[in-house]
């Protein structure tokens, strides 16, 4: 019973995040207890605050614009937030590849029955050079698989 | 497993120390005793680490050199990967694209049946452990012909791990004899193609064809057991041979089908690896082995000097023999992998294990795959070994040169000659002259009944093998005559006439004493002058060894 009330105090406390792993019977590192709720609070292991070479490497990676100072304050919280996972031990337990585990993959039989619509598909680029779609300027490439 | 290959590298002189391993086991037989086996052990450790050069040495020069290869080859089926669009080489832009392909949102991938047969035909013809269950992941990375943002691949978990090829090398300094080597194969994993850009370098813009986007791939990579362009080349020539075999490949390299990047670093032997770079822009065997052995120079000399080599991904430019490096990479790529949120797992099923009342069509059994595979390229050869008695140097040559093997077989099939003269002139003859003029074997101005038919006279000894000879080559003018034909024609039959024979050798000697004298007192020039002045009276008619039978008979 009292066990049960963790698990569901855990879980709201969390914002309800899912990711747990079906198999598990996890425990939860339970440091104190909030005052209000007597419900237990996890503490987050932080990493520290973000440094500017990591902004820019993602800024990069992802091609999103940390503009302000905000923004990367943001960052830290969502990333502090997110830690809090860590609390969780998973010594011996098997993550979850996919939420589809438990499904069967669909084979496909190798017939041909799509494409030809390059019209179609061209109308959705800015600019297009006889059915060729046109790359904006200033991509670096990358790319593993040479051309 | 391979051991080493040290190499000695001066100016100009080159041989290479081979040594082979008789099975799998673990044995290892080095000439600098405990070396070679740190070298194995710290093969697994990453390449990446900074590493100083030493001073540079001038008295010893043995270095070992390193290869590692990552073939990525187009898998042929009817439509692609993930989608139904049709997998094709030429056809008009972007008209064998899908909606997936193009990333537009809302689309689904659904895995390719034949695809992941393929697969599997690979890794168990390159004695892979094929893992029953393999997870797809996304790679992501921005480029104008990736238009998802991310390619599905998988590297988690790939299909088919831990392999194996063997592959022929001439050891030696004359190339004499063959000896087999194994390199081992880390794993093969299916992923997606990328579109082609086109740089249109006069407007500086990029133009984009997704027609190829999607396509399925085999990534085969191999440890680098290799280490030099030869021994390079020899490995992708086989899997070449492997996967038209299976058919699940065209694996023709000059039209993209057959992608390889090599890694390349050297070192001194019993000290830890160096710093390798990347070699890509390889289209075809030959450039493959001189970008290698070059680079292998390259890092070679640098060292000597002093300097540093970088991890780097360098080009190979085949006009100026080098590689050159390539656009900078800013640094080590961070391609952010997560699982493929879309795919589940791909569950693959032995006999043992089929599951009961599920559709075939949803079923890969890998037990029914094994016993169904075509016959392949090294069990080929041992056939041709064992039934027409070649040489093992020749079943690699008849297979490797495309188009011989058919029409070694057709010639055979015709003639009554042995087998083992039908090889000779096949592979002497036949591919000599081919090289000579620059033909592919579906080139030959002969055919195969031509050749079929010259032989049987060869056989009956209705001509001499030096009239054989002419034969071919009036035959390689390709005038449509057969070699009958052209042996009455030019009357080449040999002499059956024993007793006229006789008489010419007998008048021979009559004309030319001294000479008859040379020839008592054992000086073989002389006979062979003899030899000769019979021949040209016989309008080279005879067979020299009879002559030259008969000549000691009466000069007795």
């Amino acid at each position: 019973m009292w066990a049960r009330a963790v698990w569901l105090a855990f879980r709201s406390g969390l914002g309800g995040c899912q990711a747990f792993s079906t198999k598990a019977n996890f425990q939860v590192k339970v440091e104190q207890t909030s005052p209000v709720t007597h419900a237990p609070r996890v503490i987050p292991q932080g990493s520290g605050p973000i440094t500017v070479e990591v902004i820019e490497h993602l800024e990069r990676l992802a091609l999103v614009d940390f503009g302000s100072r905000e923004a990367v304050a943001r960052l830290e919280k969502a990333i502090a937030f997110a830690d809090r996972l860590r609390a969780v031990d998973t010594d011996g337990v098997e993550p979850m590849e996919s939420v589809l585990e438990d499904r069967c993959l669909y084979l496909r039989s190798d017939k041909v029955a799509e494409g030809n619509c390059a019209e179609e598909l061209l109308q959705n680029s800015h600019q297009v050079v006889e059915e060729y779609f046109v790359a904006p300027p200033g991509i670096k490439n990358p790319s593993n698989t040479a051309e | 497993m391979a051991a080493p290959i040290l190499r000695w590298v001066g100016p100009g002189k080159r041989w290479a120390l081979a040594w082979v391993d008789s099975s799998s086991s673990h044995r290892r037989v080095s000439p600098n005793g405990s070396a070679s086996h740190r070298m194995r052990e710290q093969r697994s450790v990453a390449q990446q680490s900074l590493h100083t050069a030493p001073k540079p040495r001038k008295g010893g020069h043995k270095w070992a050199a390193v290869v590692g290869l990552e073939v990525h080859a187009q898998i042929s089926s009817n439509s692609k990967l993930f989608s139904g669009s049709q997998v094709s080489f030429a056809a008009p832009p972007n008209s064998l694209v899908s909606f997936f392909d193009a990333s537009l949102p809302g689309t689904l991938p659904v895995l390719n049946r034949r695809c992941v047969e393929a697969a599997v035909m690979t890794g168990l013809a390159l004695n892979c452990h094929i893992n029953k269950k393999s997870l797809f992941d996304r790679k992501h990375y921005f480029y104008a012909d990736l238009p998802a943002g991310y390619q599905i691949t998988q590297q988690r978990l790939p299909i088919a791990v831990r392999g194996s090829l063997t592959y022929g090398v001439f050891v030696g300094n004359k190339r004499s004899h063959m000896a087999t080597k194994t390199v081992r194969i880390k794993q093969i994993q299916l992923e997606q193609d990328s579109g082609k850009s086109l740089h249109d370098d006069l407007r500086s813009q990029t133009l984009i064809d997704l027609n190829r986007a999607g396509v399925g791939l085999l990534e085969m990579v191999l440890e680098p057991d290799l280490s030099c362009g030869e021994e390079a080349a020899t490995v992708v020539r086989e899997l070449q041979l492997i996967l038209q075999a299976l058919g699940t490949s065209k694996a023709n390299m000059a039209e993209g089908q057959l992608r390889v990047d090599a890694n390349i670093s050297v070192h001194q032997p019993g000290e830890p690896l160096g710093i390798r770079t990347e070699v890509k822009n390889l289209n075809s065997i030959r450039f493959l082995a001189r970008a290698i052995d070059h680079e292998i120079q390259r890092q070679i000399s640098e060292l000597e000097s002093g300097g540093v080599i970088l991890n780097e991904t360098r080009s190979f430019d085949h006009r100026l023999g080098c590689t050159v490096p390539m656009r900078d990479k800013e640094g080590k790529q961070d391609y952010r992998f997560m699982p493929e949120p879309n795919l589940p797992p791909l569950v693959l099923y032995d006999t043992a294990s089929l599951p009961v009342g599920v559709e075939p069509q949803q079923v890969i059994n890998i037990d029914q795959i094994r016993d169904t595979l075509p016959e392949l390229p090294r069990v080929t050869r041992e056939r041709l070994v064992r039934e027409y008695g070649m040489l093992p140097e020749h079943s690699f040559t008849l297979l490797n040169e495309v188009g011989l093997l058919q029409f070694f077989q057709s010639v055979m099939k015709e003639t009554r000659a042995e087998p083992k003269k039908v090889t000779s002139w096949v592979l002497n003859v036949l591919l000599g002259y081919l090289k000579q003029h620059n033909l592919a074997v579906n080139e030959s101005p002969i055919t195969p009944s031509a050749l079929a038919g010259l032989l049987d006279l060869l056989d009956s000894k209705a001509i001499s093998s030096s009239a054989a000879k002419e034969v071919f080559e009036e035959l390689w003018k390709g005038k449509a005559k057969t070699a009958a034909q052209i042996v009455s024609e030019k009357q080449l039959e040999l002499m059956q006439d024993q007793e006229a024979l006789e008489q010419l050798c007998q008048a021979t000697m009559e004309g030319h004493p001294q000479v008859v004298t040379d020839m008592k007192t054992g000086n073989p020039k002389a006979i062979n002058k003899l030899i000769g002045l019979v021949r040209k009276a016989t309008l080279n008619r005879a067979d020299p060894a009879v002559i030259k039978n008969i000549l000691e008979r009466l000069s007795a």
